[in-house]
């Protein structure tokens, strides 16, 4: 019988490339991933490094959020600016120190404008009002930091070599550590602080309820100076790290755009939440360029933390540690 | 209902008794304007210590108004308003909850997304001391800190009989549930003058027995004096030791509930007068 051979064998030559694009995605990766360790390793590190960067640039978006529920558009503007002040008063023969300070002050001066200029007239409004008002804070800075610091691409060197050494065959960037480093301290010092600490209480009840707020006593003024300087702060050394990393210059700014997917992950109300959602992100976007990306022809990493973003929007949309919104009718 | 029993205890030092002190609030010749709308005029005002004041009046008499003058949300045109012997007419609302007056607010003012145990802590901010640092390491005194006034906390909590819902988000309770965490939120700060936008509106017989109750047992129990708006005559009647009527931004009766009650003004008010 010459048809029998060929029925049963249709359905597998049929069925090839479908196992074969499982084994691609489901066994191979992990089979590369077992099979060299070091690298693995070196892969991972580089996913953490990245991801607290983004958890410190997500962190000011967070911190923000929490003390006003306002999302604050002009962050990364605010990375840029405080990057640009540093490196054009370093330009200026100020030594690092100095600078270092200085900018720190002008930071916590913007704070107080904004808190006067911006948020205090706009008291109980809508909070899509404040985010217009942030969107304009946004262009503010940006052309005040070029009229005051020139446009051209800067170099920020921070003392910190950008080069590798190498601990039992695993290659590390200098930078890298020390940028991974300086955010896991920082990340971890504010998350106590405002998780624990009567700021931290005072900071969630102003975002929940201004009028309530101030009946318990809090100011909010205060509160909103104190955020906003926090803010800049993180700003500041997320500014410092990815200026170091690749030049202070406009695109510097973007990296906010990076740290969306993070708070939607994370969830837009929680410390832990931007920290987790950066790591989360970090490792994703790395291990997935480069175990996966040869499947579709790499550039992973540029679309995964937004499809990720996107998924958690479908099935969880308060994010992992995000507060439930809550509404009773 | 043991509220009228309680009441007689008490009416008695209220009025009488504290006339001749120095009253622990006392708002003189208010006048609050918003453009044209004249919200109050000339409203004066005496609350002495550990009495429970209630502030009658039909809608848009003003009640609020003079809540939110006193809590410094407003502040007067014209008038003085003295709390304990100082003169507060200018404060800020969280200055003045730090002279203690706490408040509660006619359409709840929680904090949706914060349990009810943060909310209530909350309450204690005031009463907290920073410790920039160490308060970051929640280690010494700071940890001791959180722990004596979480301690603090948890009377109010069992007081008040809400310890069933210490870990819900305020959010998601009932109407009255809320209406009661507020209450235990303006306890925490331990306040002398506790001022309440309406504490029963909206809520069913029972809830308002239980919150009759529960004022009735702050003020035993504290010793707190107490400010309260009530539309519910019959709540009204029940538990305060003197009523202020207001009408179209005036003062127009002061007295015991009694007299308040049988007062041609009062009835005038609610009931339209007819002009012969």
């Amino acid at each position: 019988m010459p048809c029998a051979p060929t029925a049963p064998s249709s359905t597998p030559i049929s069925g090839w490339p479908m196992i074969e694009l499982l084994r691609g995605v489901l066994v191979a990766p992990f089979a590369d991933m077992a099979g060299n360790l070091t690298f693995l390793t070196e892969v991972l590190f580089g996913g953490v490094a990245a991801g607290l960067m983004y958890s410190l640039v997500a962190l000011g978006f967070v911190l923000i959020f929490k003390a006003s529920g306002v999302f604050n558009f002009a962050q990364g503007v605010m990375v840029l600016f405080s990057a640009l002040t540093l490196v054009g008063l370093m330009e200026k023969g100020v030594p690092v120190p100095i600078a270092l300070a200085l900018t720190l002050l002008t930071m916590v001066a913007l704070a107080f404008v904004i808190e006067r200029v911006v948020l205090r007239p706009l008291v109980n409004q809508e909070p899509i009002i404040l985010f217009m008002a942030t969107i304009g804070l946004n262009f503010f800075l940006e052309g005040f930091g070029e009229m005051a610091w020139g446009a051209n691409v800067k170099k920020l060197d921070i003392g910190i070599p950008d080069t590798s050494f190498i601990v039992r065959g695993v290659q590390v960037n200098r930078l890298e550590l020390t940028a991974a480093l300086t955010a896991a301290v920082l990340v971890g010092i504010l998350a106590v602080f405002f998780q624990r600490t009567k700021i931290g209480r005072a900071l969630r009840a102003v975002a929940d309820d201004h009028e309530a707020a101030l009946s318990i006593g809090i100011p909010l003024k205060t509160i909103w100076v104190i955020v906003w300087s926090v803010a800049g702060l993180v700003a500041l050394v997320a500014g410092i790290m990815w200026g170091a990393k690749s030049g202070v210059q406009f695109s510097l700014s973007l990296i906010a755009l990076k740290s969306l997917p993070v708070l939607i992950l994370g969830g837009f109300t929680s410390v832990p939440g931007a920290i987790a959602g950066g790591l989360i992100i970090g490792v994703g976007e790395k291990l997935g360029e480069v175990y996966w990306g040869p499947l579709v022809g790499g550039a992973i990493e540029n679309w995964f933390a937004y499809v990720l973003a996107l998924a958690f929007l479908l099935v969880r949309p308060q994010g992992l540690f995000g507060e439930k919104i809550i509404e009773r009718v | 209902m043991p509220v009228t029993a309680q009441e007689e205890e008490i009416a008695a030092p209220g009025p009488a008794g504290g006339a001749g002190r120095e009253p622990l609030l006392r708002v003189e010749g208010i006048s609050v304007n918003f453009g044209a709308v004249q919200a109050l005029s000339d409203v004066s005002l005496d609350i002495h210590r550990g009495e429970i004041v209630a502030i009658i009046g039909p809608n848009g008499a003003g009640k609020t108004t003079l809540l939110n003058v006193i809590s410094g949300f407003y502040h007067p045109q014209r008038g003085r308003i003295v709390f304990d012997g100082k003169d507060r007419t200018q404060l800020k609302p969280f200055e003045v909850a730090e002279l203690g007056i706490a408040r509660t607010f006619q359409n709840v003012a929680l904090f949706k997304g914060m349990t009810v145990l943060d909310n209530i802590m909350t309450g204690r901010l005031l009463k907290m001391r920073g410790h920039f640092l160490l308060d970051a390491l929640y280690w010494g005194p700071a940890r001791r800190q959180e722990l004596e006034h979480r301690a603090a906390v948890e009377r109010i909590i069992d007081f008040l009989e809400i310890q069933a819902i210490r870990k819900t988000p305020a959010g998601r309770l009932p109407y009255g549930l809320q209406k009661r965490v507020e209450l235990a939120r303006a306890l925490a700060a331990e306040p002398q003058l506790l001022l309440l936008d309406e504490p029963m509106a909206g809520m069913n017989v029972e809830e308002k027995e239980d919150m009759c109750r529960f004022v009735l047992d702050v003020h035993d129990e504290f010793g707190t004096t107490i400010a309260l708006i009530e539309h519910d005559m019959s709540v009204v009647m029940d538990i305060s030791d003197r009523v202020v009527a207001l009408d179209y931004g005036r003062k127009i009766a002061e007295g015991i509930p009694d007299a308040v009650r049988t007062d041609r003004a009062v009835i005038d008010a609610y009931l339209g007068v007819a002009h012969d």
